[in-house]
């Protein structure tokens, strides 16, 4: 696993308080990791604040995975 | 109309004295003081660097981490003492109409620390605003309220009281008259407040309304002693539930007592300064026996706002001589704030369970920490001294007041049938 797809997972298993094992790549922050709106407004400043970039909130939306919040944190961290 | 007869029929506190009602009962009898150095902060710039803090509070114990984080602490506190009063009260699914029954809070602040936290963190940035989604919702103080309705599926009326100290008395006011008005069977009310942060203490400490006695934290709140020198800033909550006596008698809830009637007022003088004269203090009393229908030779005591501040003080025990003329001689009177500090929005919770509890177990909590009688009282008033007093108790008054001049009153009395 990346060093990126490190972070990640320990953000969401502080934030959303949840196991290890439940981060999977497919795993939706909504639907399986028990994530509400406010809750997932909170992820993403924690991987722009983590990662230093700014996601806009139009690619914000697009974020619901896991491995979907990795992947654009691979293509856009600085 | 008729009105409807209120009685209270649980009780939850989280109080500097201990961590439930009884551990709370126990040290306001055995006059223990709650106050010692704050831990919360580093206190060492501070003019005044002890509070009243919760002992060895562990959000942990009572909430999941990801739960806790979302909640300020006057939230968890508010959470963990509707818990206690809700099991006390044996309010279980079947016995009420969750339509009818509410939640009415107190909190003077709100989330303070957590107002102080985002502040500080947007001045540290670079002017990119970062705010937490949860911000406001942590923040704001009816979120309390909120957040026990959301616990239990309490559908009725549902808001949060803001009148600085006096908060939690309007609160259970508020509660009372809307159970008396038929609007609702059964109301989860009381206060909470956790403003023991650097905001908090810094803001106290600047209005000079803080003790400043640092060498002994234990012995700074003494009410209505010589050498009184501010109050001293408590924390937690408490939890009273309040309930229409028949709907209690048919579910055959236990009844600590009933509440009878209550008062409020306004100073109309000074945003800190209590009317020299104690004349909003007086009309609250003297509203509240209205209320209430009974002559003032029916109290026996009186729980005192008495903050243990050079002018409200006297302001109150002026008031209290002028209401009960003769009679003020006869009745206890305490500052349970001399163990507990001031819970500001909370103390009014605090203080009423206090009140009722003295009435089911016939016994006065003390004013503690007096060393040195101060001429400004007269010595026939009896402010129950650094022990508890034996006493039947069949009618008890509480009074609380609040900076911007909010002054609120309570009356409970024994059930009589």
């Amino acid at each position: 696993m990346s060093e990126i797809a490190e972070k990640v997972k320990a953000i969401i298993i502080d934030k959303l308080g949840v196991e290890e094992s439940e981060v999977t790549p497919e795993a939706s922050f909504t639907n399986d990791l028990g994530a509400d709106s406010l809750d997932t407004v909170e992820l993403i400043m924690e991987f722009e604040k983590e990662f230093n970039v700014s996601i806009p909130d139009d690619q914000a939306e697009n974020i619901a995975t896991v491995g979907q919040a990795v992947s654009y944190l691979e293509e856009h961290a600085k | 109309m008729e009105l409807k007869r209120v009685v209270v029929t649980g009780l939850g506190a989280l109080t500097p004295l201990g961590s439930t009602v009884a551990e709370y009962w126990d040290g306001l009898t055995n006059g223990v003081s709650g106050a010692a150095p704050i831990t919360r902060f580093d206190a060492s710039k501070f003019k005044t660097q002890f509070a009243c803090e919760i002992k060895g509070y562990d959000p942990e114990k009572y909430f999941d981490r990801k739960e806790a984080r979302k909640m300020d602490l006057f939230t968890q506190f508010a959470l963990v003492v509707a818990e206690e009063a809700v099991q006390d009260a044996n309010l279980t699914e079947g016995n009420y109409d969750p339509d009818r029954v509410g939640v009415i809070w107190g909190s003077g602040i709100g989330g303070l620390r957590t107002f102080q936290e985002e502040c500080v963190n947007f001045a540290h940035g670079d002017g990119t605003p970062r705010f937490n989604p949860f911000f406001i919702p942590k923040m704001i103080a009816d979120i309390s309220a909120g957040q026990i309705s959301i616990k239990y599926g309490f559908r009725g009326p549902n808001f949060v009281t803001v009148s600085a100290c006096a908060s939690a008395t309007n609160a259970i006011l508020d509660a009372f008259n809307y159970i008396r008005l038929g609007i609702a069977d059964v109301i989860v009310s009381g206060g909470s407040e956790a403003a023991v942060t650097e905001a908090g203490i810094g803001g106290f400490n600047a209005l000079k309304a803080l003790s400043e006695r640092n060498d002994s934290p234990e012995t700074a709140s003494r009410p209505f002693d010589k050498d009184r020198d501010g109050f001293v800033l408590g924390e937690g909550a408490g939890a009273l539930i309040l309930e229409e006596y028949e709907h209690a008698k048919a579910r055959g809830a236990k009844i600590y007592a009933e509440i009878l009637g209550g008062g409020m007022s306004a100073d109309a003088y000074h945003i800190t300064a209590p009317h020299p004269e104690g004349l909003g203090a007086l009309n609250v009393m003297k509203n509240a026996l209205r209320d209430a229908h009974i002559k003032p030779e029916e109290v026996d005591y009186i729980n005192v706002h008495g903050t243990s501040t050079p002018l409200g003080d006297v302001s109150e025990a002026k008031a209290i001589e002028t209401v009960f003329g003769d009679h003020a001689y006869e009745l206890n009177i305490s500052s349970t704030k001399s163990m507990t500090g001031h819970l500001l929005g909370a103390a009014g919770a605090i203080e009423a369970i206090a009140s009722i509890l003295a009435i089911k177990n016939g016994v006065v909590p003390p004013t503690i920490n007096h060393f040195t009688d101060d001429e400004s009282f007269n010595p026939k008033l009896n402010f129950t001294f650094n022990k508890a007093q034996k006493r039947e108790v069949k009618v008890a008054l509480s009074n609380t007041f609040g900076f911007g001049g909010h002054n609120t009153s309570v009356i409970f009395r024994q059930l009589n049938d």
